[in-house]
């Protein structure tokens, strides 16, 4: 063995050592963490969409994994905006109860479209204390969709906040649907209440 | 045919000007007929704030027009929508669609030059080149593969980078949702794109006519699943179209300004951008 090959024997055998020890190390930064975490949970939830049965028995699958993974009574409170501080705490209880079973109700609708699907995670940016995790999905026949996944609380448990796709957020649009409703009906929550009833009774 | 031989043959920037002359007075008569929206009382300082950010004071009327297009959509263009997806297999569409894309490469170059992206101009002025050849006449999309991706933009959102803000709120009949520097945008387009100008032979009038027929065809099933699942998950459908258009093309214009890529070919030496004028030579 030359001296030159024994030189790259040994830097091959140390960087074997340093490897294993450095990929931990690089997995912790928030960034990671946060990118990992929409990776786990989109793929949870494809993977939960794929299964063959009725759309109430997927359901019950996406729901746990849903209120798990997004921070629902959060994004719930800011739908309602300005009309949370003037709810009743019965009304805001009612609300934030129903406002979950819209949310998983409206995603599994949306992703009964959603077969034969590929989630890939692209960069991450971050806001403050808030990481934007950038994914491309691609579905066959259609053009590929960005979609960010806004994360809060990354270091203890996080949480996705907002869901935000070809730019538009949606807990924004729901927020305005919410606003412009209440503002044609008197800003009157039990009717809000009432039409997020007879939405769910429907679907 | 008859008629086309009897009749002086008539531009479609004519036949435009006239359907826009009778859109228009629909227009005016529906504001007359609804009114504006009403402010809420100064007393109460948010719901003030919420309405002067939603900047939509002719909400009545946009009303009237939303569910106008709905109603026409629901009988027209939704079914042609449905039957056209039916009817035409997923490869042949997206063939339809690269070629309708590709006509409009002249109205894009003009946007991008007027925006001042010389990367965009470059990038469509490669597609429109490497599409109509390679790409057969536009219905293959070579020139992504090669790496120029398309973008889309048009005349509201030069406007919009000349610092010209969107203004209120407007839900107008047949073309939806839009405000006075979109609107201002649609026309100029209009008038930019040499499609308008062409047609006043029978063929070329029947080409144009076609081509309006298919991109409204194509929009339309593009968007299919995505309309019918805003309706049906919207307690207010057309708050949630104001919202969902404006942060459209907010997010737009700002995927426009932060397109800043450099204007060196690939091949050449990336590094001499950074050097001195010095080091260069």
């Amino acid at each position: 063995m030359t001296m030159a090959n024994r030189r790259a024997f040994l830097f091959l055998c140390c960087s074997a050592l340093v490897t294993p020890i450095a990929r931990p190390s690089l997995a912790q930064t928030p960034s990671d963490r946060a990118a990992a975490f929409v990776r786990t949970t989109g793929e949870r939830i494809l993977a939960a969409m794929r299964s063959t049965g009725s759309v109430a028995e997927r359901r019950k699958i996406v729901g746990p994994i849903i209120d798990q993974a997004i921070d629902v009574d959060g994004v719930a409170q800011f739908c309602l905006g300005r009309f949370w501080r003037t709810a009743t705490p019965d009304q805001q209880q009612r609300y934030t109860k129903l406002f979950h079973e819209v949310l998983i109700g409206n995603i599994t609708s949306k992703l009964g479209e959603y077969k034969e699907v590929k989630l890939t995670v692209g960069r991450t940016q971050t806001r403050d204390d808030i990481y934007i995790v950038s994914t491309t999905i691609e579905r066959a026949d259609n053009p590929p969709t960005t979609v960010d996944w806004v994360v809060g609380n990354v270091t203890s448990n996080p949480k996705v906040i907002d869901v935000i796709a070809e730019d538009t957020s949606l807990r924004i649009t729901q927020r305005s649907d919410y606003a412009s409703f209440l503002s044609h009906n008197n800003n009157d929550i039990d009717k809000l209440i009432r039409a997020m009833k007879d939405q769910l009774a429907q679907s | 045919m008859d008629a086309d031989l009897c009749t002086p043959p008539v531009p479609t920037a004519v036949l435009l000007t006239r359907v826009w002359r009778v859109v228009l007075f629909a227009g005016l008569l529906a504001v007359v007929l609804t009114g504006c929206a009403t402010p809420p009382p100064a007393n109460d300082p948010e719901a003030l704030a919420e309405f002067k950010q939603t900047n939509d004071p002719l909400e009545p009327t946009n009303r009237v027009f939303f569910e106008v297009n709905n109603g026409l959509d629901t009988v027209l263009l939704k079914p042609a929508a449905q039957a056209y997806r039916f009817a035409v297999p997923g490869g042949v569409r997206t063939g339809i669609h690269n070629f309708l894309s590709n006509l409009g490469a002249t109205v894009q170059l003009s946007n991008d030059v007027m925006q001042g992206k010389p990367r965009r101009a470059g990038d469509t002025s490669m597609r429109f080149l490497i599409n109509s050849t390679f790409g057969v006449l536009g219905v293959f999309d070579v020139a992504t593969d090669w790496g120029y991706p398309n973008h889309e933009t048009d005349f509201g959102l030069t406007l919009a980078n000349w610092g010209v803000s969107d203004g209120p709120f407007l839900f107008l009949p047949v073309l939806g949702p839009s405000g006075p520097r979109d609107l201002v945008g649609f026309g100029v387009d209009m008038v930019q794109d040499p499609f308008t100008w062409v047609g006043a032979t029978p063929g070329l009038r029947a080409f144009n006519w076609t081509k309006f027929g298919l991109s409204a065809l194509d929009s339309r099933e593009r968007f299919l699943d995505s309309l019918d699942q805003i309706n049906k998950t919207a307690l207010d459908p057309y708050a949630t179209f104001r919202s969902l258009y404006r942060q459209h093309r907010t997010g737009q214009i700002k995927e426009l300004r932060d397109d800043n890529r450099a204007t060196i070919p690939v091949w050449f030496p990336q590094a001499r951008t950074n050097a001195t004028p010095s080091q260069a030579r």
